[in-house]
């Protein structure tokens, strides 16, 4: 049997959760929909790939949006500690590229019960650290009944969570109402 | 009324300023001549005493001066430096009175009224004038009347001093360009026969005023003393700079936050009176032995609450090293910006002042300019639809609309290599070392490149966007370009 979706979807309030896969970039967007005020989304700025402020736009305003480019992981982890502790941002997004340690993870952890704020790391498949509150998988699956175009069937996978038990649902974002609807599984 | 203090003016004319100013910096012998191009033309703009002897003048053709004086050594002229340097004498001059003025761009004019007695005498103060002009190589010409008119004239013609309450006599025998006269109003005079300044006080004032207009007379009346005229001193600009000495010398950070939080006080105190507030702050620690060390504020927008910039201190300081202790502290608002009062209420919320310190915290750690924002751009191509801006430097803005779907990772196009060149997208295809299998696509969306701009990448041509949704999950989108057929990823779908 699944477990209660909603238990630990809108995902625990000052703590510092981990997302992987191919959609974590909008899983974070998802939780950056409901979040009150301004979102601070810190990356390495040799990236190739950009954000699309027009592909957010129908999770969030990107007005509410700030980047911070950073040079590397550590300055990336240090602007996302100073943030966590400020408070003065609910969501803070960090895009990592190398594996963080027991010591980085428990920082940022700290820094966001201090500030009461939420943490967000994007990370590479197996680069977590076990300080995370929570871990997910997102990846976009193929929805043979949605109209052409507009699909956004995606699978959240939770992968470790500290407060709970695992789970895996099927979810789509409605652009229109700006929400996550939760799709029972087609039988496999 | 009171008239205890009969009113003195010097009036200091600098005849080859801009000469003077160039030699200066580089001195060279024989003659030189500074060249303006005007109208079409090289003229000369400013000569040295060594040309004006060989008689070259002024607004002559610099051809032909180079015909007279084969030798002439020359440079272009630079007016705007010439009035930067006017300036920095006329902040030089300040040392004889406080109220110091510009006369037209060449010339300083000094209200010295109570202040010679200081200088042992009107002789003496300008003999010192002279002689620190001349130490300083500016050729000037010192007039001293009673009025400013009377002061000009004498600098103009003939340099010298008219004694108090005789302006008359020691004018009168000036020619009459001496009164700042136009040169029409010159000549007619000379065809009048009025040559002095005495043929002219003493001729009928109402037929001169009838033929000339009020403005003659109102010149020698200034020139005489019996029409005021003022002197403009210019305005300092605001000094945002305060500095602590210390008798002993501190080195604990908290004392250094002790004497920055004074400091910045002080600071704050000057930018509310003014109404501006503080973009760029620089304190500047001189340690004992003489070295000096910055922290460089740069905050996300103007401010002036001492209690909020200094907690944003914090961080550099800590990076001090105080060695054997630090004695002097200065802190200057390096830039600021003008800041109106404004009206606190409850529904101004405090919140947006917490994410301005925070945005000047993570500044100060990687930089203002790398804190960006996404602000929206009137563009079809996909690259140009938004703009990326410094967050401290722009304000949000929510003109986001999106007729067709658009990816939410936009990346510079990947090549789709072995796939046919249709224009329909390739049942099956590799991108990244992963097979993806065509289940739906939408399209195409046609963007044709922006021709009045230079694009990179574009130069294949329009391109035919498809939204492709995989067997695998992922949702991509690729184009196609029809006038040099190959496939490209440019994007992924939430």
């Amino acid at each position: 049997m699944t477990p209660d979706f909603t238990s630990s979807f809108p995902l625990r309030a000052a703590r510092v959760h981990e997302v992987c896969g191919p959609s974590a970039a909008s899983f974070a967007a998802v939780c950056a929909s409901t979040a009150q005020g301004t979102v601070l989304w810190i990356r390495e700025h040799w990236r190739p790939e950009g954000l699309n402020p027009l592909g957010l736009s129908p999770f969030f305003d990107p007005a509410k949006l700030l980047i911070a480019q950073v040079k590397d992981q550590t300055e990336g982890l240090a602007v996302a500690e100073e943030a966590l502790r400020d408070g003065s941002v609910p969501l803070v997004v960090l895009e990592i590229s190398q594996p963080i340690g027991l010591i980085q993870g428990r920082r940022l952890q700290l820094s966001a019960k201090t500030g009461k704020s939420t943490g967000l790391c994007l990370i590479p498949d197996g680069m977590g650290s076990n300080a995370a509150e929570s871990r997910w998988r997102a990846a976009p699956l193929f929805d043979p009944f949605s109209a052409a175009g507009d699909s956004t069937l995606q699978r959240y996978e939770l992968i470790k969570n500290k407060s709970g038990t695992l789970g895996s649902w099927h979810v789509r974002w409605d652009t229109a109402s700006r929400r996550l609807h939760l799709v029972s599984a087609t039988g496999e | 009324m009171f008239d205890g203090i009969q009113r003195r003016v010097v009036s200091i004319w600098f005849p080859r300023l801009a000469s003077d100013r160039v030699l200066r910096m580089r001195p060279l012998e024989g003659p030189f001549a500074l060249t303006l191009t005007q109208s079409n033309t090289n003229r000369i703009y400013c000569l040295n005493t060594a040309a004006e002897r060989l008689g070259l003048s002024a607004g002559m053709p610099f051809s032909d001066a180079r015909a007279f004086c084969p030798d002439l050594q020359s440079r272009p002229a630079d007016p705007l430096a010439d009035r930067r340097f006017q300036h920095a004498l006329r902040r030089w001059a300040v040392r004889y009175c406080p109220w110091v003025g510009l006369e037209d761009h060449d010339g300083l004019v000094l209200d010295i009224t109570g202040t010679a007695h200081l200088f042992g005498g009107e002789a003496t103060l300008l003999m010192d004038m002279r002689q620190r002009l001349s130490r300083a190589g500016i050729t000037a010409r010192i007039g001293l009347g009673d009025s400013r008119g009377a002061a000009w004239a004498l600098a103009h013609h003939g340099e010298g001093s008219a004694p108090i309450g005789a302006a008359l006599e020691a004018l009168q025998d000036l020619p009459v360009t001496a009164l700042r006269l136009e040169e029409k109003t010159v000549t007619a005079l000379g065809r009048l026969g009025l040559r002095t300044i005495n043929d002219l006080a003493s001729a009928a004032r109402a037929p001169l005023t009838r033929r000339f207009g009020p403005s003659l007379l109102m010149r020698l009346d200034q020139a005489l003393g019996q029409q005021p005229e003022q002197i403009t001193p210019l305005k300092d600009p605001p000094h945002y700079g305060v500095r602590m000495t210390l008798p002993e010398p501190i080195g604990i950070k908290s004392d250094v936050m002790e004497g920055t939080s004074r400091l910045l006080t002080q600071l704050c105190e000057k930018l509310k009176a003014r109404e501006t507030g503080a973009r760029i702050l620089s304190l500047t620690l001189r340690r004992v032995d003489q070295d000096s060390q910055q922290v460089e504020l740069r905050l996300a927008r103007p401010m002036r609450d001492a209690s909020r910039i200094l907690p944003l201190f914090e961080r550099g300081i800590g990076d001090v090293d105080a060695g054997y202790g630090i004695d002097q502290m200065r802190l200057e608002a390096v830039q600021v910006e003008p800041m109106a009062v404004q009206q606190i209420s409850h529904v101004s919320a405090g919140h947006k002042d917490q994410l301005d310190d925070l945005i000047t915290r993570i500044g100060t750690r990687i930089g203002l300019e790398n804190v960006q924002r996404f602000l929206a751009a009137d563009s079809h191509i996909p690259e140009r639809s938004y703009q990326i801006a410094a967050a401290a430097f722009s304000t949000p803005d929510s003109a986001w609309s999106t007729i067709r779907p658009r990816p939410l990772h936009i990346f510079p196009p990947n090549p789709l290599m072995g796939t046919h060149a249709a224009p329909t997208p390739p049942k099956r295809f590799r991108w990244r070392r992963m097979s993806f299998s065509t289940a739906r696509a939408s399209g195409p969306e046609r963007i044709a490149p922006e021709w009045w701009l230079e694009a990179g990448g574009w130069h294949t041509g329009v391109r035919d966007y498809w939204c492709v949704e995989t067997r695998q999950g992922r949702r991509l989108w690729l184009f196609f370009t029809p006038q040099s057929p190959s496939w490209y990823v440019q994007g992924e779908f939430a």
